[in-house]
């Protein structure tokens, strides 16, 4: 893939492929998963593509984004390279951090893909410190913190939104909500109201959006991160969304009882990529031929890189007590 | 030491880690301060007080009262090139901090292959006398001590803590630095204008040939104090005050040992799980047949510390448990151990047990 950032508005076609490519690599994770060679724990996004995509192509490739556990989509929308990735979780030397963090670690500072931290809510104010020294600096960027759901009942959260707003920093607080911590659902967890009201003490700008709706998120991105680049604070956006996947695995697990097949197969037919699809192909936008030629590429070189990475070599032990300290 | 040295004045520990801060801030634009009440009437008791003479406002960022975030909010900072310092009245602030101290700012140089770095000082000060109370006066150095990634010092000296001030600011990893109340109020010569102490391990203090003594902090002023009665029966003791509790670098410990065959640990800390387990064990591997006495250690009771002043006597460690344990250990007679404790019972003229006292003055 190319470079993922672009500066001006992304066309349609330019946020299909997006989404499509994230969620070509996730399949060939979660299908190779049980050759167990990717021995390390993987929180998968599929179906969670829009939000990544729409967010980070609301971006320019100075900004940096700050993710979680569920970090593959961020990284890759972000425009992290696909092979130090996947080398990343299949614990290689080649790894984007050399096999130190695995899946749920995901960096590449170059590309502006700051950190992947697992411990919910625990990269968002890493975000806010990097806004800080941005609005110190005078720099023109904007921080994003992509959390889920479930960040939102924890105190750091708040925290960081008080002294985000307090202060007017770049900040995009990105919440992806996908209805669940782990097996235990959001009403079971949080209050009956609009997941946009948990701000609302906060006195900051709120956006939300169908997050499934990769054109909706993009375009309150953009009006997002313009607020926050013009110095007007942070912005809290909401995006409902659905994991396909069990909370970690490769695997389906619906049949455990905790949410319901019907409420799934409701998400599922609303796909981010099949609805991008149906409606670009009602407008007369939709070239199947070309689309099946794009993404037989794509897995050609996620093979390719699913190949790399499994032939790389591990990294020396010795490694594992270098860089404890600069 | 780097640079010239141009003045000695006798100021305190405290006067001496404001001077350093703001030494290291006008040079070194990146510096920014974090603290709730970062230019209040107290700036953290004086340590951080007339910053906004010298460097420009943006760079003193008043802290909400949310420890765990803004300690993120300045890893954060300090991953994308600053180099914060944060203050914290008490040690028991950053308990709320934990997550981001132990999960951030000590392993993303270490996650990200050597990618980030963060430069970042987390002052801590330990609380005692006044009833400060179980939740005020805690010294939890080991806790942090136990993760790698961080550096832990506990300056004691005012010309120390002004250049290990300056250091642990210039250094490019995290420094959490633990200051004793009362070490604030220690007087002694610090040079002024801009110079570094190297956060390179044990310094002796006290020179001796009988004993070797290990203290950190407040416990120093203790131990020397302690060590110069000793002389006065006949024996010796060399006091190191630690300094940098991790990494902890112990060859001069050990070379120390290896002429007393004799050690001592004294912490401000709890004693069991305290630097001076770790301190005997390490010294017990290296120097074991160098030993002619089992090793002692000296720290707090294995309970939290109260209130009121009526409960506190033999809880903190002194010159004159010091003292006692020292001639247990070299077999000198208890009855002119007792004459030398009274003598300093003596020094000590009637001062309540829960105020510092005035006889840690200058020069050092």
């Amino acid at each position: 893939m190319t470079d993922l950032t672009v500066s001006q508005t992304p066309t349609a076609q330019k946020l299909l492929h997006e989404m499509l490519f994230i969620r070509l690599v996730e399949e060939t994770i979660a299908a190779r998963y049980a050759e167990q060679e990717m021995r390390c724990p993987i929180h998968l996004s599929v179906g969670q593509e829009a939000a990544a995509v729409g967010v980070c192509q609301a971006l320019r490739p100075a900004d940096r984004v700050f993710s979680t556990h569920r970090c593959h989509a961020h990284y890759l929308a972000k425009g992290g390279d696909l092979r130090p990735m996947l080398a990343e979780i299949y614990g290689k030397a080649a790894g984007c951090i050399g096999g130190r963090g695995g899946s749920m670690h995901l960096t590449d500072p170059e590309k502006g893909m700051i950190a992947s931290v697992p411990i919910v809510a625990s990269s968002i104010p890493l975000a806010v410190g990097s806004a800080l020294a941005d609005r110190i600096d005078g720099a023109d960027r904007v921080s994003v913190a992509f959390f889920g759901d479930a960040s939102v009942e924890e105190g750091v959260f708040h925290e960081s939104a008080n002294f985000a707003s307090l202060n007017k920093l770049p900040v995009l607080f990105v919440c992806e909500n996908n209805l669940y911590s782990v097996y235990t659902p959001l009403a079971q967890r949080q209050p009956a109201r609009p997941l946009a009201e948990v701000v609302s003490g906060h006195a900051m700008k709120v956006l939300s959006a169908d997050g499934n709706d990769v054109e909706a998120v993009l375009r309150a991105s953009l009006e997002a991160a313009e607020h926050a680049r013009s110095g007007k604070g942070p912005v809290f956006l909401v995006f409902n969304t659905y994991r396909w996947r069990e909370h970690c695995g490769p695997n389906f697990d619906n049949q455990l009882g905790y949410r319901t097949e019907a409420e799934y197969l409701e998400w599922r037919a609303r796909d981010p990529i099949e609805c991008l699809k149906s409606k670009l192909a009602s407008s007369g936008d939709l070239d199947e031929r070309d689309l099946q030629k794009t993404q037989e590429e794509m897995q050609r070189e996620i093979d390719d890189a699913f190949e790399f990475a499994r032939a790389a070599p591990l990294p020396d032990p010795s490694q594992a007590s270098q860089f404890v300290y600069a | 030491m780097s640079t010239a040295i141009s003045e000695l004045r006798t100021i305190s520990t405290g006067d001496a880690i404001r001077e350093g801060l703001t030494e290291v801030a006008i040079k070194n634009p990146s510096v920014i301060f974090f603290a709730e009440g970062v230019a209040d009437p107290s700036s953290v008791y004086g340590t951080i007080a007339g910053l906004s003479k010298h460097i420009g406002k943006e760079r003193i960022i008043e802290m909400p009262v949310a420890e765990n975030a803004l300690t993120g909010v300045a890893i954060g900072a300090a991953m994308v090139g600053k180099r914060p310092v944060l203050s914290f009245h008490r040690v028991e602030f950053a308990l709320l901090a934990m997550e981001q101290i132990v999960n951030n700012a000590a392993k993303a140089h270490y996650i990200s292959r050597g990618r980030h770095r963060v430069p970042l000082v987390i002052r801590l000060v330990v609380g005692r006398g006044w009833g400060q109370g179980p939740e005020h006066s805690q010294s939890l150095e080991t806790m942090f001590a136990l993760v790698p990634g961080l550096k832990v010092v506990m300056p004691t000296y005012p010309r120390d803590a002004k250049g290990m001030a300056v250091a642990a600011v210039e250094d490019d990893n995290p420094v959490i630095m633990i200051e004793h109340r009362w070490c604030h109020y220690a007087r002694g010569q610090v040079p002024s204008g801009y110079y570094a102490e190297a956060l390179d391990g044990p310094r002796a203090v006290h020179e001796g040939k009988d004993l070797t003594i290990v203290s950190s902090s407040y416990m120093t002023l203790e131990a020397v104090r302690a060590a110069e009665q000793l002389e006065k029966l006949g024996y010796s003791a060399t006091v190191f005050d630690l300094r940098v509790v991790r990494p902890l670098i112990l060859d001069r410990v050990f070379a120390s040992v290896a002429r007393t065959g004799r050690l001592m640990t004294v912490d401000t800390g709890f004693r069991k799980f305290g630097i001076g387990a770790e301190i005997v064990s390490e010294t017990v591997v290296n120097c074991y047949d160098a030993l002619k006495a089992a090793p002692v250690r000296i720290g707090l009771p294995d309970h939290p510390t109260p209130s009121s002043r009526g409960l506190i006597p033999g809880i903190y460690p002194d010159a004159a448990r010091i003292l006692r344990e020292a001639g247990t250990e070299l077999c000198v007679d208890q009855d002119r151990i007792e004459a030398a404790v009274a003598e300093l019972e003596v020094q000590r003229k009637g001062l309540p047990i829960d105020v510092p006292d005035p006889f840690f003055k200058g020069p050092f």
